[in-house]
């Protein structure tokens, strides 16, 4: 018998996996849910305070900078009390970190289900930056009641956070596919993950507005895409005096762009050698 | 059964490259060890042109070469080999977890694997979670496990836990509810690699029952397995891989007979370095045993009343520092009756000062065996007997061919077993009276 694929299914042939594979994408969202909910349950079981955890590391990094940029260097911050114009920056950035961190790891750390069973193998660390989605929920929270505390009433703007939100996500994504593809194929760059994050805090306007930035500097430093993210997250939230640098953004969210697509493509490109390789 | 082609595989191919590394450092590559080579390359390359043919240190490896395979609808295959053989390699390429390197494959319906038992429970979350979760890592959508909820626990026998991390689980309840879960999947190909390797006896005979009913839904499976039996019981057909190429295939029984006639060759020698039928972690292994005559020769045919010698080694891998190891021997006649089980123990022997590697030579003597093939079993394993090290079943033989010296008349194996020369005694006529009397004697 001679195999014609218009008889069959699926035909299964060396390079030939990319034709279904948005396909089954979409018929794995239900995994994709899934593996985020396990991840969400497990985080937060065995841990004596539990989602307390979400709150204390955001609102340790708040005091330190505080202290650091605001009381020591005494940088300025506009008309707004320093750590509110801090925990605008470290939301967004602790959700780009986390989110890195965990998609990064994400392949390896599920290499048994990787080498066992198929599935568009873009769930995982998609997936698992959703664990970072819900520790940002949580720590918003924080920030309204911080807000209440300064009486600080935020305007409109407010309404557009949900567009930063998701460019944070993609912001994350991409990067997040390159390393955790990498990951697979050397596992040293697990050693960078940690690194990346530890210097983009200070290379990120977290600390500080993006407004102390000298002029000669600006252009080059919004090659960092989280600069143009964060300073969104402060317009948005903080409202008229901390404005976007508009040449500055788009060329953040060019860099975000031109990450994410370049993930999804490296990460493609190597997705049918990792159950070989990992 | 059908005559619909549901999978169907043309010269399908898998290569693999092995690197040996220089330094054997690890099994990963690692950025810095691709820099280094590369700068080394780079400058060996400039400086001394000469030497380029230090960089060919990969090595093609096919772990399947030309296999071509036609399963239709219904059909239950069993697909058996050694270890190596390519066995696992063809069940991923079907399952779609890896890409055939060569030829192609047409699947008609949704393949699910069943590849490893509990491959994706997580050890924190319960055991109703678990069943959710792994619904979904084999492809099941919610509402089809949710329609199955209630069977799946039911089969797995864990109503009490349900709501238990299934990390407190003992290793049965864990194994019962994963396959479970992957048995009331309900997908058109069922793939199955080694399920029954694990759990206790019952719970094997109902596994095999469940997929038995999977078989005869008209779902087909595709069923990898060392345990023959099993094969021989499930499968209408079998192949045999062997290097990665289709060297047997047909009705089930006949592939898996020719299969153990090669393991279990007419040799007195065998080579237990990768001997199929094995169990155990490993840590320890059997390499080669022999049976031998009582002069130390190597044979295997044998009279009755002769002393059997049964010579093996075996060796520890790296790692592995117990100083203690206890050794057992398992003899069945060829339709399956146990005889014996004969532990080290029992004979005053044991190994206290084990350092790595062991030729053990055992004397069976004056064996008393009808005329017929046995089979031995060799077993390594903890001193607690907790730990099985390695279990080589079915490994060695001997023939017991006829009486020898003891005995020139015909002994059918439907007769009798042992072949027992007891005392018999022809009693004085005086004390026979007394032995018939006190029968007679009703005891108060």
């Amino acid at each position: 018998m001679k195999l014609e694929s218009s008889e069959f299914d699926w035909v299964i042939e060396a390079g030939r996996t990319e034709r279904h594979y948005w396909m089954d994408l979409w018929r794995y969202r239900e995994l994709f849910y899934f593996l985020a909910w396990r991840d969400i349950l497990v985080r937060y079981k065995q841990t004596v305070i539990g989602i307390a955890w979400a709150l204390i590391r955001p609102v340790l990094a708040m005091l330190v900078l505080t202290v650091v940029f605001g009381k020591l260097a005494r940088l300025p911050s506009g008309d707004f009390p320093y750590p509110i114009l801090v925990f605008c920056g470290l939301l967004p950035w602790q959700f780009f970190s986390s989110s890195l961190s965990e998609s990064s790891n994400s392949l390896i750390a599920n290499s048994n289900l990787i080498s066992k069973v198929y599935f568009p193998r873009l769930v995982v660390p998609a997936s698992a930056v959703i664990t970072s989605l819900v520790d940002f929920l949580i720590a918003s929270g924080f920030l309204a009641m911080l807000m209440m505390w300064y009486r600080f009433v935020p305007d409109w703007r407010t309404v557009t956070l949900p567009l930063f939100i998701t460019i944070t996500f993609v912001a994350a994504i991409g990067p997040g596919m390159w390393l955790a593809a990498l990951n697979v194929k050397y596992r040293d760059f697990r050693y960078v993950v940690p690194f990346l994050v530890q210097f983009g805090l200070y290379f990120s306007p977290v600390g500080f507005s993006s407004s102390v930035v000298p002029d000669s500097w600006r252009l080059i430093y919004y090659l960092n895409p989280m600069a143009g993210v964060i300073d969104g997250f402060r317009w948005a939230i903080l409202g008229p005096p901390a404005a976007i640098f508009l040449p500055g953004f788009c060329i953040s969210m060019v860099m975000i762009i031109l990450l994410a697509v370049t993930g999804v493509w490296y990460f493609r490109s190597t997705e049918r050698a990792f159950a070989d390789v990992i | 059964m059908s005559t619909e082609v549901v999978i169907l595989a043309e010269n399908l191919g898998k290569r693999y490259f092995l690197t040996h590394r220089r330094g054997g450092r690890s099994q990963y590559t690692a950025l810095r060890d691709v820099i280094a080579d590369g700068v080394r390359n780079f400058f060996s390359a400039w400086l001394f042109s000469k030497d380029r043919s230090r960089r060919t240190d990969k090595e093609e490896f096919w772990a399947l070469r030309e296999v071509y395979l036609e399963v239709k609808k219904g059909e239950v295959i069993g697909i058996i080999g050694r270890n190596g053989a390519g066995k696992s390699t063809l069940l991923k390429i079907l399952s779609r977890i890896t890409e055939p390197t060569t030829g192609r494959v047409g699947l008609k319906g949704r393949v699910a694997s069943l590849l490893e038992v509990g491959t994706g429970f997580h050890p924190e979350l319960t055991g109703h979670e678990n069943i959710f979760l792994n619904g979904a890592i084999l492809g099941m959508t919610q509402a089809e496990t949710r329609k199955k909820f209630d069977e799946i626990v039911a089969f797995a026998e864990i109503e009490k836990f349900l709501d238990t991390p299934v990390k407190h689980y003992s290793s049965g309840m864990y194994m019962r509810l994963a396959f479970a879960v992957a048995a009331h999947l309900e997908p058109e190909i069922l793939v199955i690699d080694e399920v029954l390797a694990v759990g206790d006896a019952a719970f094997q005979k109902k596994c095999l029952g469940k997929m038995g009913d999977v078989a005869k839904e008209g779902r087909t499976v595709l069923f990898v397995s060392h345990n023959m039996a099993a094969v021989t019981q499930l499968c209408r057909n079998a192949i045999h891989l062997q290097n990665g190429r289709v060297v047997d295939s047909g009705p089930a029984a006949n592939v898996v007979n020719r299969y153990l006639a090669l393991g279990q060759s007419d040799a007195a020698t065998v080579d237990l370095r990768d001997f199929p039928t094995r169990t155990g972690s490993g840590t320890v292994r059997f390499e080669w045993g022999e049976m031998r005559g009582s002069e130390g020769e190597a044979r295997r045919d044998f009279s009755i009343g002769e002393d059997v010698i049964i010579a093996f080694r075996f060796q520890a891998g790296p790692g592995f520092h117990e100083r203690q190891v206890r050794l057992a021997i398992q003899l069945r006649t060829s339709d399956g009756i146990s005889l014996c089980n004969m532990a080290d123990m029992d004979s005053d022997f044991a190994i206290k000062d084990f350092c790595g590697a062991e030729t053990i030579s055992v004397r069976l003597p004056d064996v008393r065996l009808y005329p017929d093939t046995y089979y031995l079993s060799l077993w390594v394993g903890s001193i607690t007997n907790i730990d099985v090290y390695d279990w080589v079943r079915d490994c060695l033989s001997f023939a017991i061919v006829g009486g020898g010296q003891l005995t020139t008349r015909m002994l059918p194996r439907s007769a009798g077993l042992l072949f027992w020369t007891p005392t018999w005694t022809r009693l004085p006529a005086a004390s026979s009276a007394s032995t018939a009397r006190s029968f007679q004697v009703p005891t108060p």
